[in-house]
């Protein structure tokens, strides 16, 4: 017990970097993701097609290879850039397609009838999305968007096998500073990934609760 | 759903389309031009050598050797043997915990809940870190049981939700032949929960394989550690990018086709609801409706499920 309390700066340190990665690739991914889902159900082709072989691509490839593109590959090819902000961008294009699924599957849950009475009081596709599916989508995606994160949370972990210094990797630094005491370690840092994923997994189940109340 | 959002296309329309889809057409080709222009385009390191570009032969030429392939094809063993094992072992712990979770007995179900909060908030990485250090089961076990119990959480939590949306009656209906709670939960409820949520099951191990490269970091020599670490080592790093993109394209195939197998069983689940010739539409946009809503109802159910499992990833 005492190594964690010895080392709890390198613990909230490392913590702190979690949650900053958190919240960049967060929002980075929660932007690019409505884009592409945006364009997923855009009656214009050519942004259908990439964006459909933007999110198979990506949600097919696991994310230590996205992480070792960007942490060796990208170095390699020349780009000269912090391993942190290589692993932001990675952590956020790996997330943006889970992020283009949940807001497209809630554009599909909002019931057929909702888009044809918009379109025929005569708003166009803009319009119709904009105003009437949207606003009732939105409801049903936060769940769902609150779960991309839960699980952006514990990716940001793979992270610290690539250069950052997040909370799993200050884990294992610390540990071959104090090897006798592996478990209370372990357990502390279970414990910091645990306090942000119930948290918000808690947020989740409370908006959906207030969403099934609106239905 | 897609088609209700806007009009049939009238020709002005029509033209307007094509027009922005062919400059979409354009910027997209552009944009890949620019990328592969300048991964072809030859580098010059800091001490001032000139390196070749990253498709000039000399960086492809391993390729045609049988031994690189061998290699490759003893990381893709690693990877399946790891995958395949903790596979097997997630569904039977998924059985188990769907079974504990709805048990009648309190002390049961109420520990496996904080079990299961605690098996999906946590890291797959800290988990294999932890089996690693603390049980030293060696990287290969590690790897395995962790990705065993955090799918087997996930997988068990989607059979309770597959047997709590079965209608009552056929859990009633179990009962009133004479079989036991147990009976009716095996051979009654279990069955069509499992076949109901099966795409679910597959699109989860798709999860489970690629969560077996988190074992890269472990020390496991699963197929990015032998190509990108081990083969580059021995061969030399200017094949660094051809081992990855071989590694990559690798584990694109393998997980679009299980993709592909869990929406194509994903269809004939959701097609076995809906009669055909229920309506007066042609066959041939019934099948193609058929497969929009099945697809769109799995697409769905797939984020319902990653809602109550802590996420898909």
């Amino acid at each position: 017990m005492d190594a964690v309390i010895d080392n709890l700066p390198t613990f909230l340190r490392g913590f702190g970097i979690t949650l900053a990665l958190l919240g960049i690739a967060g929002v980075g991914a929660l932007v690019i993701g409505t884009l592409v889902a945006a364009m997923r159900i855009s009656p214009v082709g050519s942004l259908r097609g990439f964006a459909t072989v933007y999110t198979e691509v990506l949600r097919n490839t696991p994310l230590t290879l996205v992480l070792f593109f960007c942490a060796f590959i990208l170095p390699y090819l020349g780009v000269r850039i912090d391993f942190f902000i290589l692993a932001a961008i990675g952590l956020t294009a790996y997330t943006s397609p889970f992020v283009a699924e949940a807001v497209r599957s809630g554009v599909n849950g909002v019931p057929v009838g909702q888009a044809e009475a918009a379109r025929s009081i005569g708003l166009g596709f803009g319009q119709t999305l904009g105003l009437v599916v949207m606003p009732q989508a939105i409801r049903m995606v936060v769940p769902p968007l609150i779960n991309v994160l839960i699980a952006l949370t514990k990716n940001t972990s793979v992270a610290g096998a690539f250069f950052v210094k997040e909370l799993f990797a200050s884990a294992q630094d610390v540990i071959n500073i104090r090897g006798d005491q592996v478990f209370a370690i372990l357990i502390a840092v279970a414990i910091f990934y645990l306090i942000v994923t119930i948290t918000l997994g808690r947020i989740a189940a409370v908006v959906e609760k207030r969403v099934a109340v609106l239905r | 759903m897609t088609n209700v959002l806007y009009d049939v296309p009238g020709p002005k329309a029509r033209r307007l389309s094509r027009i922005i889809s062919v400059v979409g057409l354009v910027v997209i080709a552009l944009g890949l031009a620019a990328v592969i222009l300048a991964l072809a385009a030859p580098r010059v390191t800091a001490s001032g050598t000139e390196l070749p570009g990253m498709f000039d032969p000399s960086r492809w030429d391993i390729l045609a050797d049988r031994a690189v392939w061998r290699g490759i094809a003893d990381g893709l063993w690693n990877t399946l043997a790891m995958a395949g094992v903790a596979a097997v072992g997630a569904l039977l712990l998924g059985v188990l915990v769907s079974f504990a979770r709805t048990a009648r007995a309190a002390w049961i179900r109420y520990p496996m809940v904080v079990v299961l909060e605690f098996l999906r908030g946590m890291p797959v990485l800290l988990m294999m870190l932890f089996i690693l250090l603390i049980f030293s089961t060696g990287n290969y076990w590690a790897g395995v049981i962790a990705l065993a119990l955090y799918n087997g959480a996930i997988i068990g939590e989607a059979l309770r939700a597959g047997i709590a949306a079965l209608p009552r009656g056929q859990r009633e209906a179990g009962l009133a032949i004479g079989l036991g709670h147990v009976r009716t939960r095996l051979s009654i409820e279990f069955p069509q929960a499992f076949r109901q949520m099966l795409p679910i099951i597959i699109a989860q191990l798709v999860v489970l394989l690629k969560d077996t490269s988190l074992a890269y970091v472990i020390g496991y020599p699963e197929l990015l550690r032998t190509t990108t670490v081990y083969m580059t080592n021995y061969y030399g790093s200017r094949y660094l990018f051809t081992l990855f993109f071989v590694a990559f394209a690798i584990y694109l195939t393998m997980n679009l086709l299980l993709s592909w197998l869990a929406r194509v069983i994903a269809r004939r689940v959701q097609q076995g609801r809906i009669p055909p010739g229920s309506s007066r539409i042609s066959r041939r946009a019934e099948k193609r409706i058929a497969k929009q809503r099945a697809d769109d109802a799995f697409a769905k159910a797939q984020s319902d499920q990653s809602l109550q499992a802590g996420g898909p990833i």
